[in-house]
């Protein structure tokens, strides 16, 4: 990278940090009771008692810190997978994770969890579930010491695929009750009530982060296959186990708290692959800055359009990410 | 005769349960070019890849300069160590990327970016290997010639002091093997560089190489090492590749050149 390089990296990190900006402001904003942005700066830092105040720190910004949290993590997670199984169709659901924690959360909320255990049900059994898809997946993946990338694949779509089986079996037999609350956690939305859960996943994405970026330059080594980056001095498979575990748990706590919001793992790195490169660098960075503005902003549309109704943000992720990936791919004259 | 630079003894290696290489055993001083040669699956890259431990060997040892490569550090051996692989994938990653990988043996620990000197050698070694218009291509879309230049570019600025090469001039026309070949002569000769390579081509191996390894399919270990015109001959051709063949001096080198006999 030359200095041509480095600008470019500031100027990407730099527009992708405005942009993230303003979709935080604008969440705040927007909602039933419309807000200025000085009526935002009054209540955050002057008047912390007043309604405002209320709706900002009570509703609106734990609700924009998830989106933050868990639209980086999942872009994150995406990216380094991306990477490990170098390929491109690879994204955190793809491993199995998902079907785990929504099988997690069916089986509570049919066994009554969270009449007895509060809201903390959802989140705990959907950690359960995916934490017990990642050592599975793990376990079977790691023969001889190593982790084997393909059969890694295999048993993670695998174990999706029965584990959404065995969830459609549950939501026929369930009660009319618990198949709206299945269906609703399964879709994804952001309104968690837990404050400790929020600062858990935000924690827990930026340390994600932070390791990611740690590991960046193995994982471009990585890319060029394993023999290559052994001879570049890589400990690839200790690398590949640090960052298989690190993808799994980002996803695990971006499903246990807001459920399965499809396609921001798969579509951003994408996205941010044909914007900043394929440099890990500035790749792990930019995806978690533009997973964070995408999902904020896919959240202010959920909250809005049929107000004061809501709708499920893993459904406008999906259409969203889905329609514009297809038309930039359809203007892109260059194979990917 | 001074210790050697790269000595290997006792080499068994294989895959798993599957002996490849029985008993492999030469030395190499330093600034040598060495081409190891043999028929199809007769383990050539192999032996190149156990040399430096991407295939654990079964028994013997490896050492540079006195050094047991299976022991040596990680990060010491890329320093010292690089090697240029006969494929490399198309990938979607920059000429200027790929090549500055490179340096990532010399990184210090704390390191993110490329340092001066880091874009310094990258420009050189990709302006040594005639690829520097080439820096903002992606290796997808630029030849496989191309391709192999950058991994030789690559290979380079890693700065090490033995290079190890795989067939680097497979699926190049006439003027790029000689390209090739002439830059790796020129390596060695500027930089003392040491440089054990894989080849198909009997000619290009005699023509270049200090000394040449025959390899046997049947024994599966050296039928003769030493230099181009004590170990390609038409006995030796024939009792390990079984064909005729016809040997005579090149008129410009005087080194061997093969001809094949034709049956009409």
């Amino acid at each position: 990278m030359n200095d041509h390089g480095t600008k470019r990296w500031i100027l990407i990190i730099g527009s992708l940090s405005i942009l993230l900006m303003v979709c935080a402001l604008l969440a705040l904003r927007l909602g039933s009771t419309r807000l200025s942005t000085a009526q935002i700066f009054e209540a955050l830092f002057h008047d912390r008692d007043s309604v405002t105040a209320s709706i900002i720190l009570g509703i609106r910004l734990p609700r924009v810190i998830l989106a933050i949290a868990v639209g980086g993590a999942l872009s994150v997670a995406g990216t380094l997978l991306q990477g490990l199984f170098r390929n491109p169709l690879v994204e955190p659901y793809t491993l199995g994770i998902s079907g785990g924690a929504s099988l997690g959360v069916c089986m509570a909320i049919l066994m009554g969890l969270p009449a007895l255990m509060g809201v903390t049900a959802y989140p705990l059994a959907g950690f359960a579930g995916a934490g017990i898809v990642i050592v599975l997946v793990y376990g079977l993946g790691l023969r001889t010491g190593r982790l084997q990338p393909n059969t890694m694949l295999l048993i993670g779509v695998m174990i999706s695929f029965v584990s959404s089986s065995l969830v459609m079996l549950l939501m026929a037999v369930s009660e009319q009750d618990d198949l709206s609350n299945i269906v609703f956690w399964i879709m994804g939305s952001l309104d968690e009530p837990s404050p400790v859960l929020i600062r858990l996943v935000l924690a827990g994405s930026i340390t994600g982060l932070i390791i990611a970026l740690f590991h960046s330059l193995a994982l471009n080594a990585m890319v060029l296959g394993d023999d290559e980056a052994a001879l570049l001095g890589i400990h690839t498979a200790r690398a590949r186990k640090i960052l298989f575990v690190t993808a799994s748990l980002l996803t695990g706590l971006s499903v246990s708290a807001g459920g399965i919001i499809m396609f921001v793992g798969l579509i951003v790195p994408h996205f941010m692959r044909m914007v900043a490169g394929s440099d890990h660098r500035i790749l792990i960075i930019s995806s978690f800055l533009a997973g964070a503005g995408f999902l904020t902003f896919c959240d202010i549309v959920a909250r809005m359009v049929i107000a004061p109704l809501e709708l499920p943000v893993g459904v406008i992720t999906g259409i969203i990410g889905g329609v514009v990936f297809i038309y930039v791919l359809s203007q892109k004259k260059v194979a990917l | 005769m001074t210790d050697p630079f790269l000595d290997i003894a006792a080499l068994w290696s294989g895959y798993g349960s599957q002996v490849v290489l029985r008993d492999i055993t030469f030395s190499v001083q330093k600034g040598e070019i060495v081409t190891i040669i043999g028929p199809n699956g007769c383990g050539k890259t192999t032996l190149l890849k156990t040399l430096p431990g991407l295939i654990p060997a079964l028994a013997g040892r490896v050492t540079m300069q006195g050094q047991d490569l299976s022991t040596m550090p990680r990060p010491l051996r890329a320093q010292t160590i690089a090697m240029v692989m006969q494929t490399l994938e198309s990938i979607h990653m920059t000429v200027e990327e790929y090549v500055l990988l490179g340096r990532l043996p010399h990184f210090t620990a704390w390191q993110f970016l490329e340092n001066q000197t880091d874009r310094q050698l990258a420009e050189s070694f990709m302006t040594f290997t005639h690829i520097d218009h080439l820096r903002r291509s992606p290796l997808s879309c630029i030849s496989s010639g191309e391709r192999q230049l950058a991994g030789i570019a690559k290979a380079l600025v890693q700065e090490p002091i033995l290079l190890l090469m795989d067939e680097p001039t497979s699926h190049l026309d006439i003027s790029h093997q000689a390209q090739i070949m002439n830059r790796v002569k020129t390596m060695k000769d500027r930089y003392g560089l040491t440089v054990v390579m894989v080849q198909h081509d009997l000619n290009l191996a005699s023509e270049y190489s200090d000394k040449v390894l025959l390899l046997d399919k049947q024994t599966q270990t050296v039928f003769k090492y030493g230099t181009p015109d004590t170990v390609i001959n038409r006995d030796n051709i024939r009792a390990v590749y079984h064909t005729d063949v016809v040997v005579a001096s090149n008129p410009h080198s005087g080194r061997p050149g093969i001809f094949i006999k034709t049956d009409l």
